[in-house]
């Protein structure tokens, strides 16, 4: 092929990527960044300046929402992680042939079901007059119909099972590439079932571990529905403040700054996660 | 560590049945002859999805418009979604596995990046960016550019966002298990380059294509955080879910979720069994 | 009319950069010949191939076919047709879809295509195939389906990628012998490239030796073997033993080569001051005594140090005073030295026409 033919074709080939990061991902963040910067002085009048990130550290509810936020999605990180491993071994060590293929295809499944149908479920076990509650009453465990929904115990219980497969498969992967005669070396040399554990499985794992808390890390933080629905007027998530600016108070700029904020603490754990374990993105994704 | 204690197995028999209860609930109250998703059990009935409403003061699913539309409504998004994400994920598996240049890997780094944007910040930065578009291109053109706003083509677009590294990341890997001789083998036996990539490289490919245009529909039919800050008055199925949940539904929502299952649960296997051909 | 040559290269060159893969080679291949270019991994001749088939376009000089030029001629437009190292069978079609691919190419109809591909198939003994899967067939019969697609074009020139690389040792041998009685069959012109020099040996009418982007020999597999041109050629082709030393002339025409033990043999060449000394295994002489070895002029006493048995292509490594690595000798396997054991002395000798001496 000829020179300009090829750049000609090359320009083509990369169009539509260029289309695609710029006007939908790379414009967008530079708008809502530059939105964010800009204050309400006047009605319908905008100037730049950081009142926006001033009123989130001044008002209570903002910064309190975000630190509460933060801090459960780090508690149902750890949840998923302490539930997860145990099957995902499991998944990778004992079960064979079939019933391992059986056992991973039914952990999927689930997940292949919108998020809201799942939280339904819940809600339906959870609330007052829900599964829980009427067979508490029907076997006279109780006297009257019980609350389970709406608390931070429902919310935490509907965001670790949202996470859970984004734990197993990462780390069933990952305890899938060790060697059985490393194991057997482990326990050859005389080390107890938990310090094969200790020292050999959790070390080997430990790429899955990162890669699977990561991405459950992310996806609790943006969670939306399942906080909100679960957990009702006390759900109190971050990502409702930023649709309450946007959609319910129209006050964009506010809403932008919550949102740098929220993209700052998501980005922000990547970050951290791949640099304390050396790792690389692109291969931490391509793994889940 | 192959002889599981018996607290394990007891363990893992427990997981997996905390993983499908709330489905299982959802799924048998879809049948339930009462106005109220919960219990008790009232009798057997098709009423939530074939019902005219005589019974219970609400139609089943399938004659209640409120749910058709919906349900089209995800139509319109998806299936626009799923066609785009194959035909640009394949331009960009193209890109990354084919085309020379300098800057590529930061290329490759940028196509990823959407992954790791929280959905709802996706939602707010792409509305942003286009009313702030339209608003120009309104003032500039003096007409209303309706499609710029809230409403199906933005949830379009801002689906795409994502899906689009989904779709390009399925692509690129077949296309980098291709044995590149095969095409000048091909081309070699005379064959133009236009028949070569019609008769070798697309046929091999397409499992590939299948699998990410499966994958973009059921990604697209689930989407909640970002469709909800760009949808209009046209409610996609989640968001209208979303706000039958929000009010205290009946039990039409569980026979439309029990629907959702299925379709998701055919279409997760189809793309399970393209993927096998290897 | 026909032309008295197939295929012509004319001074090729080609360069990634500055590295010269193809530096200046010149060859032309006769109508029915099996040629074949046998040289290291990494001497270019691949990338020679490939320049014929049309993927690569030369630096500089010129390719014909038939006299007609091909440059600037894209490899679909080519009377050229190659089989891949990997094969490159298309594991979307089947067998006959294969063959017939190249022909459906051309705009030749489907029912035609598909009958002279069948008919193809059964020249290559695989009547009935074109149905099954090429994934359902053997190593061997995935070779003749690679051949078949590219004759049944009926090209001028077929060129053949080391096919046999991936097939295991007893059928690489027999895909020789048939891949020699195909060529023989439909007498299409075989370019064949390998760096398996048995391969050529065997199948060639004539064989390039390649090296470092140069054609360091052509000629027949004997002329080769017998009386290698350079000493690359002399040590890539065949079993040899090799010596360094310093050159000296020696009396009636031949030359003597003084080893750094100060041991001296003949042989005949040209050298000046440092040498090179080439001998076959297969031309040293072993016997019990030194009468028996007569007038040879260069006759050593020496000590068997290992016995390699390995069938006809057994060999014996002999010590021998003067010589700082052992002499390769075949193993004989009648006569009076059968059955020679390790610590047994030996006498070895050959004559000087059977030493080549190159300049090192």
């Amino acid at each position: 092929m000829k020179k300009p033919a090829r750049n000609l074709t090359l320009f083509l080939l990369l169009a539509p990527a260029f289309l695609w990061l710029g006007l939908l991902i790379v414009l967008p963040h530079v708008e809502i960044l530059i939105l964010s910067l800009s204050e309400r002085v006047a009605p319908r009048v905008y100037a730049f300046g950081f009142g926006n990130y001033l009123e989130f550290f001044t008002e209570p509810l903002y910064w309190r929402t975000f630190a509460r936020t933060a801090g459960i999605s780090i508690l149902v990180t750890v949840l998923t992680l302490v539930l997860a491993f145990p099957i995902a071994l499991y998944i990778a060590r004992v079960a064979q042939g079939r019933l391992k293929a059986i056992l991973l295809l039914l952990c999927l499944l689930p997940f292949w079901v919108s998020e809201l149908v799942r939280t339904l479920g819940w809600m339906m076990i959870l609330r007052e007059t829900g599964v829980i509650s009427y067979v508490l009453l029907a076997t006279g465990l109780t006297e009257q119909r019980v609350e389970f929904l709406y608390n931070d115990g429902a919310v935490i219980l509907g965001l670790v099972y949202g996470g859970l497969l984004f734990m197993i498969v990462p780390l069933a992967n990952a305890l899938e590439s060790l060697e059985p005669a490393v194991v057997e070396a482990g326990y050859d040399l005389g080390g107890s079932r938990w310090t094969v554990l200790r020292r050999i499985v959790i070390p080997h794992a430990m790429p899955g571990i990162v890669a699977g808390s990561i991405i459950v890390f992310m996806l609790t933080v943006g969670n939306f529905a399942t906080p909100v629905l679960l957990g009702g007027k006390n759900g109190l998530w971050f990502t409702e403040q930023i649709y309450a600016q946007f959609i319910t108070r129209f006050n964009w700029p506010q809403g932008a700054a919550f949102g740098m904020l929220l993209l700052l603490l998501s980005s922000a754990t990547v970050w951290l996660g791949l640099r304390l374990t050396g790792q690389n993105l692109g291969t931490t994704l391509r793994q889940a | 560590m192959n002889r599981p204690t018996l607290a394990w197995k007891l363990y893992v028999g427990a997981f997996y049945a905390f993983l499908f209860a709330p489905l299982l609930i959802v799924a048998i109250f879809a049948f339930n002859a009462s106005q109220f998703p919960s219990p008790p059990w009232q009798g057997f009935t098709l009423e939530w999805f074939i019902g005219t409403g005589v019974v219970f003061g609400k139609p089943g699913v399938l004659v209640d418009p409120i749910w058709l539309d919906s349900i089209a409504n995800s139509f319109k998004v998806a299936i626009p979604v799923a066609l785009l994400a194959v035909i640009i994920g394949t331009v960009n598996a193209w890109v990354l596995e084919r085309a020379e240049f300098r800057g590529k890997t930061v290329l490759a780094m940028m196509m990823i990046l959407p992954l790791v944007i929280p959905g709802v910040v996706l939602g707010i930065s792409i509305l942003a960016f286009f009313s702030r578009l339209a608003n120009g291109l309104e003032d500039w053109l003096q007409t209303d550019l309706d499609f710029l706003r809230p409403g199906l083509p933005l949830v379009v677009l801002g689906q795409l966002s994502f899906i689009l590294t989904i779709a390009t990341l399925i692509i690129a890997a077949r296309l980098r298990k291709f044995d590149r001789s095969l095409e000048e083998a091909a081309f070699d036996l005379g064959a133009s380059r236009a028949r070569v990539l019609r008769t070798i490289t697309l046929p091999f490919l397409s499992p590939a294509l299948v699998g990410a245009g499966l994958v973009a529909l059921l990604m697209s039919f689930e989407n909640f955080n970002t469709t909800l800050m760009l949808v209009g008055s046209e409610a996609p199925l989640p968001i209208a879910m979303y706000g039958q949940m929000r009010e205290g539904a009946s039990p039409a929502i569980n026979a439309v979720s029990l629907m959702l299952m299925l379709a998701m649960g055919g279409t997760a296997s189809l793309f399970a069994l393209t993927s096998k051909q290897r | 009319m026909a032309h008295s040559t197939d295929l012509d290269i004319v001074n090729v060159t080609k360069r990634f950069g500055a590295y010269a893969a193809v530096n200046d080679v010149t060859f032309s291949v006769a109508p029915g010949e099996f040629f074949s270019i046998l040289g290291p991994s990494g001497c270019g001749k691949t990338t020679l191939m490939r320049m014929i088939a049309g993927f690569e376009d030369p630096t500089s000089g010129d390719i014909r076919i038939r006299g007609q030029s091909m440059l600037g001629v894209p490899a679909n437009r080519r009377p050229v047709n190659m089989v891949f190292q990997s094969l490159a069978l298309f594991p979307m079609m089947s067998v006959g879809e294969n063959v017939a691919y190249g022909l459906t190419c051309r705009g030749v109809s489907r029912a035609e295509a598909e009958e002279r591909a069948n008919r193809m198939l059964e020249r290559v003994g695989l009547k009935g195939f074109g149905d099954r899967r090429v994934t359902a067939l053997s190593g061997g019969q995935r070779q003749r389906v690679a051949i078949a697609r590219c004759l049944v074009l009926e090209p001028t020139l077929v060129l053949l990628d080391e096919p046999l690389g991936a097939l295991d040792l007893k059928l690489r041998e027999h895909m020789k012998i048939e891949l020699k009685q195909l060529q023989a069959t439909f007498n299409t012109t075989f370019a064949y490239i390998t760096h398996d020099q048995s391969e050529a040996l065997v199948m060639s009418d004539r064989i390039a030796v390649m090296n470092q982007g140069r054609f360091e020999q052509v000629g027949s597999p004997r002329e080769l073997y017998h009386s290698p041109a350079t000493p690359f050629v002399a040590s890539f082709v065949g079993e040899t033993n090799r010596w360094q030393g310093e050159a000296a002339p020696a009396s009636n025409g031949a030359i003597s080569v003084r080893l750094p033990s100060g041991a001296v043999i003949q042989g005949q060449g040209g050298a000046r001051q440092s040498a090179l000394a080439f001998v076959r295994p297969e031309a040293i002489a072993l016997a019990q005594d030194q009468i028996s070895l007569g007038n040879l002029p260069n006759r050593f006493e020496g000590r068997v140090s290992a016995v390699l048995f390995d069938g006809a292509n057994s060999s014996l490594l002999i010590e021998a005073p003067g010589f700082d690595a052992p002499v390769r000798a075949v193993l004989p396997q009648a006569g009076p030295l059968a059955g020679i054991r390790v610590g047994a002395p030996v006498h070895v000798g050959w004559t000087a026409d059977a030493m080549k001496v190159f300049a090192a």
